[in-house]
């Protein structure tokens, strides 16, 4: 049982690995976001031409929704994670209101676009926001939860009707009411096989052992040629295209450039908890990629406003100079032992 | 990134919120710092919304004119698109579209305007009618 008096909300980069964390620390672990990060591998790239939002395609820095979850409970030894959904909203929210009384402290999958405590312009149809629930009062006859956000800075309430609503969102990603919590946690985590394992593993998923075109360095590739297309396609299209890669990297979860930082920020920790020194220059490697992302951020940016003289062929061959980047230290962290 | 270059370029449309990066401290670690926001992220953000917000205008005067549904108007309003919906509500792409036509729209069994309110967050009633003015407006809920 998590000890729920102790519990601390803190604002965290990405809403899922800051759940993690979140859970992590309420039963009495300390992780670090970037800890849990690192250890389910959740760097990555990956380009999907045929999945569509609002009519353009899908772009990831990180593994898909749950997968971090799920690496976690596949990877530390003793930690079992129970995930359920759920047919209908009142048996989700009779099982959520149980576990609550219970004293658990319970991640649910939701939706951003019914959530009211959300700046109404980040109000999208995203599916796969992650949040924690850690109590429930009643306040003049109405059910009031309160939400351990973890990308805001403050907990949250928000009323039972709306809360029921983001949990059975329908439509790509349905949560279907899904909510998770830690049945079992170890005491201690095996850093010394884990950290190697992990960074192994987001080694050879991205670099030149990955063998699917579409994700990790194959994938940024795929998009630079895409872009020196775009040059055939309609200026209003040109325009979204080149928005909607700032916003799938900035706005989404934490962005492209953000994702490398906490990234480096697990090598950092890594390299202090094994002692090796290499780990440090592959975190600074990491920082410095993090500054390229952000750059090429503001290319997009400046192309779609038509500022400055920039081409579309230079934002593809930047994006290919970032990819080149990232393959050779892919290829090192493969090797890693 | 270095903890003093973090953007802060704060915007209404964040309400106020910050957000949280990880960035390079004085001592060469990393840490988490807070962002008000970022120029390029805030003018994409805007765009999207320009753009979905600047489509369901052009359904609206369409809705107007009688030449389609107030469906896709409030599609549109609620920000979905049309694979979007029909993913919401198990249906094809063109039997979303058909019922863009008035004519269609109109005979609607009251069960299938229950499923599009619920999925879209809205009240039959809503739905069922186009608002007489065009405010530019904030998605329900």
């Amino acid at each position: 049982m998590p000890d729920l008096s102790q519990f601390q909300h803190q604002q965290a980069a990405h809403c899922e690995t800051g759940a993690a964390a979140g859970l992590f620390r309420a039963h009495g672990l300390d992780l670090s976001e970037a800890m849990v990060f690192g250890l389910a591998s959740g760097l990555t790239y990956a380009y999907l031409p045929f999945v569509k939002i609002n009519g353009l395609p899908l772009m990831a820095y990180r593994m898909p929704p749950r997968m971090i979850l799920k690496m976690l409970s596949w990877r530390i030894k003793g930690l079992k994670i129970r995930f359920k959904t759920f047919k209908n909203e009142a048996d989700g929210q009779a099982f959520l209101d149980q576990k609550l009384a219970e004293g658990e402290l319970v991640g649910c999958q939701t939706s951003v676009f019914f959530l009211p405590y959300f700046p109404k312009e980040m109000r999208f149809h995203f599916n796969a926001h992650n949040l924690l629930v850690f109590g429930k009062e009643t306040v003049d006859g109405e059910s009031q939860y309160h939400i351990s956000d973890p990308v805001f800075s403050h907990t949250v309430t928000t009323d039972a009707a709306s809360l029921n609503e983001a949990r059975f969102a329908k439509g790509a990603l349905a949560p279907n009411g899904r909510l998770y919590y830690f049945e079992s946690v170890p005491e201690s985590i095996d850093y010394d096989t884990l950290i190697p394992k992990a960074i192994r593993f987001t080694g050879k998923a991205n670099g030149k052992r990955n063998i699917t075109p579409i994700s990790g360095v194959g994938g940024m590739k795929l998009v630079a040629k895409r872009i020196e297309k775009l040059e055939k396609d309609s200026k209003r299209y040109r325009q979204l295209f080149l928005g909607h890669i700032v916003r799938m990297q900035e706005e989404i979860g934490t962005g492209g450039a953000g994702f490398r930082y906490m990234y480096a920020a697990f090598l950092q920790e890594a390299a202090e908890k094994l002692q090796r020194p290499e780990l440090h220059e592959w975190a600074d490697a990491f920082v410095a990629i993090g500054d390229e992302w952000r750059e090429f951020a503001l290319l997009c940016a400046r192309i779609s406003k038509g500022r400055g003289n920039h081409t579309l062929k230079e934002a593809a061959d930047f994006l290919r100079r970032i990819a080149d980047q990232e393959q050779v230290l892919y290829n090192q962290m493969a090797k890693f032992k | 990134m270095k903890i003093d270059e973090v953007p802060q370029q704060a915007d209404d449309i964040y309400e106020g919120e910050t957000k949280v990066v990880y960035a390079v401290g004085q001592d060469g670690k990393l840490a988490t710092a807070s962002t008000q926001g970022w120029e390029a992220e805030i003018e994409a953000l805007k765009d999207a919304v320009d753009e979905i917000e600047q489509q369901a205008r052009e359904a609206w005067q369409r809705a107007r004119n009688g030449e389609t549904s107030p469906l896709e108007y409030h599609m549109l309003h609620q920000r979905l698109d049309v694979p979007m919906l029909a993913q919401a509500m198990g249906k094809f792409q063109w039997q979303i579209r058909r019922h863009f036509k008035p004519n269609v729209f109109n005979r609607l069994s009251d069960k299938r305007l229950q499923q599009y309110a619920k999925v879209m967050g809205l009240s039959v009633e809503t739905l069922k009618r186009l608002p007489d003015t065009l405010e530019p407006g904030e998605p329900q809920p």
